[in-house]
């Protein structure tokens, strides 16, 4: 009786999931970004082209995914949330060139691949963060290894993709040498281990365990609109470093089409939207990200941060040292 | 031991069952093999010692507090007259259904610096800065240690509470009789004979331990699932992940045959067990003792952090969660209900196969159905992709070879890879515990049918069946609240659209914003608790 019951079970198993949605007019899109950052944009292509957008979000493992399902993947869009993601799908092969006069003119150039197989949707800053009690201060990256913030600085995990490309950008900027020396007086003037994640630090901030963390741009927004969280954030200002000489480190979130992407025409449909005028107003209202297209405007408290100036390295640099950037990472014990 | 039956088919199956389960196994070890040394050298020079270190010590810790927790609060609750015993009887498994990640959270928002306690604290005497006095950091190992002691205990009190009920009480009663006080008598009898149940609890709690990854995250201590998740996703190098996860099952597989070792040739089962109990008669402070032991693990492990839930879900929820909370769950109760039955129906398979049948090797489908435990559930996820994709490429080959169109990643694209790798995660628990059940069947049971001229259905559906009931609801059980919380796997092997609701969670938590996923935390809880509250309802022995 269990052995049917067993061969019953499978069989039901295989009927509810082996038919997998496969409607004419539809894109599949594996996404790093989070569901609430993306799903109001697609609601909204949805409503305009009729198209319907699946997804599957997860924080890791999609290029890992991809490259196992081969030919039969699914997937046909790849939103991440870094440089060193998108560069690493390319390299591996898993994303195929996008020929859109729509993309390559809405992106400024050095926020698009070469050869078409990555484009920039939105930039954001690696802020550094500062306790109000410190008053105003003019602050760069090299500034954190510091004596004076001895015991007061607060980070997420240096194994994080935001940490690891800022610490690739200081390899570029400064050499291994450095860099590695950077790292350990950094760890040496940390209040804590590394942990939680960006807003996790800003707490910190208010609870005076540091006066300095380190942080995205577009959090400091989305902490203001948080009702338990505005507390933190009213405890800090945001501050764009190195600004009297390199530029704060920039780094985006991207798009790319997977190499065997079944709806080619729907997913460049959905590329293209999500640089068009209303999708960009979008990230930068709801998301505070700063839009990758020129003429679209910030949000009004982003524009209220003030305008910075932004460093100027090709992100496929960044990309390029992210082994190495590990590598420092571990030697320096950074998260133990 | 003369073993009855010879079933072919029965053997056919349970071969081919364990080698299905073994198979993702049997990836990551050959992809272990592929390692880059180099990297391991990396590694070994700069993080990995004090990886290995904090696993070994986390593991300790837990153990070993879980076993105080579970192995007392499961004495106390057979063999003492203390006041409650009936609603503590089953309020010790509710932290069962806390997820330990969830756990994780909400006690640090309690106890950390902007916390009630210490903002209270503060407050009363008029302290300024966390320089004026000492409060424990509860992101820490020993912190980490009791968060995951605190929701995996309750598997050590369940099967040694089953053990001690089971337990045949002429022999404490023939103790007691030879002058054993009733403690020396609990100590010398009734704790040994429960170690079958005690071992494979704790082997239980172990292999949870190894696998975690959520929590150890959260509190930022890095194990050997850091180095694991560094080098696949960090350094793109997955065989040395699946050498790492590799290093880490054989540690796990010599503990369990260490322990397995060291018992053999112990059986302990009586034909008519006694167990009319005469209890321990304890002085009012030693119940006062008791009963605080016990409702401190309730209060911790469970009461306290449902109510924090509660108390978020109050401030931070509103209607509109409703409609997504459903969906999640209906999903999170699909492959729950799937992997549980399935485990389940395996475990009976395989158990009452090296029970009943001539063969030399028959313990050998259960053993090595039971390695998937070991592995992380990350790590669990790619083997099912690298077994089940090349499978539907297959599959899609030979589609098109007969003119249909491919029909694309129906195994790895679906929730079949969810449930496979669950049922592969978690066979070892229903395995252990269907197997502690047929060990308490009398031998003599066996045979009777047969010398009556019962047959092997008859036997099975008449004998065994009947009598491996309370074990087969606790292993569903299990399996079901286990695969509710499971998250790695879920991550990353989730169709299209398909939210669960402790993936929906764990997302929501590494933001911080947990308050915003209260009611889903509340529904894991709550999906958890269903099994028990019906299983305590529909037999008080279970």
């Amino acid at each position: 009786m269990f052995k049917k019951l067993f061969i019953t079970l499978f069989i039901a198993l295989f009927f509810i999931t082996g038919f997998s949605a496969n409607a004419s007019e539809e894109v599949n899109v594996y996404s790093y970004r989070q569901p609430f950052l993306v799903e109001p944009l697609f609601t909204q292509f949805t409503e305009q082209t009729g198209i319907k957008v699946n997804v599957v979000f997860a924080k890791e493992g999609m290029a890992e995914r991809l490259a196992r399902e081969g030919k039969y993947s699914p997937a046909d869009i790849l939103l991440t949330t870094d440089i060193s993601r998108l560069i690493e799908l390319r390299d591996k092969d898993l994303v195929q060139a996008v020929n859109s006069s729509v993309l390559s003119s809405a992106i400024p150039k050095q926020y698009q691949a070469q050869d078409n197989t990555w484009f920039a949707l939105t930039t954001r800053v690696r802020n550094i963060y500062s306790a109000k009690r410190l008053g105003k201060i003019d602050i760069n990256y090299e500034d954190l290894a510091d004596e004076k913030y001895k015991g007061r600085v607060c980070t997420r995990s240096g194994k994080h993709p935001y940490t690891v490309a800022l610490v690739a950008s200081m390899i570029s900027e400064h050499g291994e040498t450095y860099t590695l020396d950077w790292l350990k007086k950094v760890k040496n003037n940390l209040a804590r281990k590394p942990q939680g994640s960006d807003r996790a630090q800003v707490q910190a901030i208010h609870q005076n365990l540091c006066d300095i963390s380190l942080g995205n741009s577009y959090y400091f927004g989305k902490m203001l609109k948080d009702d338990k969280q505005k507390v933190w954030a009213d405890e800090v200002y945001i501050n764009f470093p190195n600004q009297k000489n390199r530029g704060a480190h920039i780094n985006i979130s991207g798009v790319a089409m997977a190499k065997y992407a079944p709806n080619v025409k729907n997913a460049q449909a959905l590329m293209e939207f999500l640089v068009s005028k209303p999708a960009q107003a979008l990230y930068a209202q709801t998301n505070m990200e700063y839009p990758i297209r020129e003429g679209v405007a910030v949000s009004k408290l982003v524009a209220s941060w003030g305008s910075y100036k932004a460093d100027a390295l090709p992100l496929e640099d960044i990309a390029k040292n992210r082994k190495t950037a590990l590598k420092l990472l571990d030697q320096a014990q950074f998260d133990l | 031991m003369i073993a009855l039956y010879n079933s072919k088919t029965w053997k056919l199956s349970s071969y081919i069952i364990a080698l299905v389960l073994i198979v993702p196994v049997v990836v990551m070890l050959v992809g272990g093999v592929s390692a880059s040394t180099q990297l391991f050298t990396h590694l070994w020079q700069t993080v990995l010692p004090s990886y290995l270190e904090n696993t070994l010590l986390l593991a300790f810790w837990v153990v070993v507090l879980a076993l105080f927790f579970g192995v007392f609060s499961a004495a106390i609750i057979t063999q003492t007259n203390i006041v409650f015993k009936q609603q503590l009887r089953w309020l010790l498994l509710l932290p069962l259904a806390m997820p330990a990640y969830l756990v994780a959270y909400l006690y640090t928002d309690l106890f950390d610096y902007a916390g009630p306690v210490q903002r209270g604290l503060r407050a009363w005497f008029g302290w300024q800065s966390p320089n004026d006095y000492w409060f424990f950091d509860i992101r820490t190992l020993p912190g980490a240690a009791l968060m995951l002691a605190l929701v995996l205990f309750p598997y050590i009190y369940m099967l040694t509470r089953g053990a001690f009920e089971q337990q045949d009480q002429n022999l404490i009663r023939a103790s007691r009789l030879l002058g054993l006080t009733a403690k020396q008598s609990f100590f010398k009898v009734a704790l040994p004979l429960a170690r079958p149940a005690i071992a494979v609890s704790a082997s239980l709690v172990l292999m949870e331990t190894l696998a975690d990854f959520a929590t150890v995250q959260y509190f930022s201590v890095n194990t050997l699932t850091t180095a694991i998740y560094d080098t696949w996703l960090g350094y793109g190098d997955l065989g040395a992940a699946n050498a790492l996860a590799s290093v880490l099952m054989l540690l796990v597989l010599f503990v369990v045959l260490a322990e397995q070792r060291s018992r053999a040739g112990l059986r302990h089962q009586s034909a008519r067990p006694n167990s009319k109990r005469e209890l321990m008669q304890l002085s009012f402070s030693q119940q006062l003792i008791a009963s605080i032991f016990c409702w401190a693990l309730v209060i911790l492990g469970f009461l306290l952090p449902i109510t924090l839930l509660i108390i978020m879900a109050v401030q931070y929820s509103d209607v509109a969660q409703l409609s997504v909370l459903l969906s999640t769950g209906i999903n999170s109760l699909k492959v729950s209900v799937f992997a549980a039955t399935i485990a389940v129906v395996i475990a009976l398979s395989l158990g009452l196969y090296q029970r009943l049948h001539n063969d030399k090797y028959r313990q050998i489908p259960q053993l090595i159905s039971g390695f998937g435990y070991a592995i992380p559930g990350t790590v669990l996820a790619m083997a099912m992709l690298s077994t089940l994709g090349p499978l539907d490429h297959w599959l899609n080959g030979v589609a098109e070879l007969i003119g249909f169109t491919a029909p694309g990643l129906i195994l790895s694209g679906s929730i079949f890879a969810i449930v496979f790798a669950l049922v592969v995660r978690f066979s070892a628990i229903a395995n252990g515990t269907i197997a502690s059940g047929i060990k308490q069947i009398p031998r003599s049971l066996d045979y009777a049918p047969a010398t009556l001229g019962v047959n092997l259905r008859g036997s099975l559906t008449k004998v065994h069946l009947p009598m491996l009931t309370p074990a087969i609801l606790v292993a569903w059980l299990l399996v079901f609240v286990e695969a509710m919380k499971e998250l790695p796997a879920v991550l990353l092997l989730r169709p299209f659209n398909f939210e669960t609701l402790s993936s929906q969670i764990y997302q929501l938590i590494s933001d911080e914003m947990l308050e915003q996923g209260a009611l889903g935390a509340i529904l894991i809880v709550l999906f958890g608790l269903l099994p028990i509250v019906l299983l305590n309802k529909s037999k008080e022995k279970v």
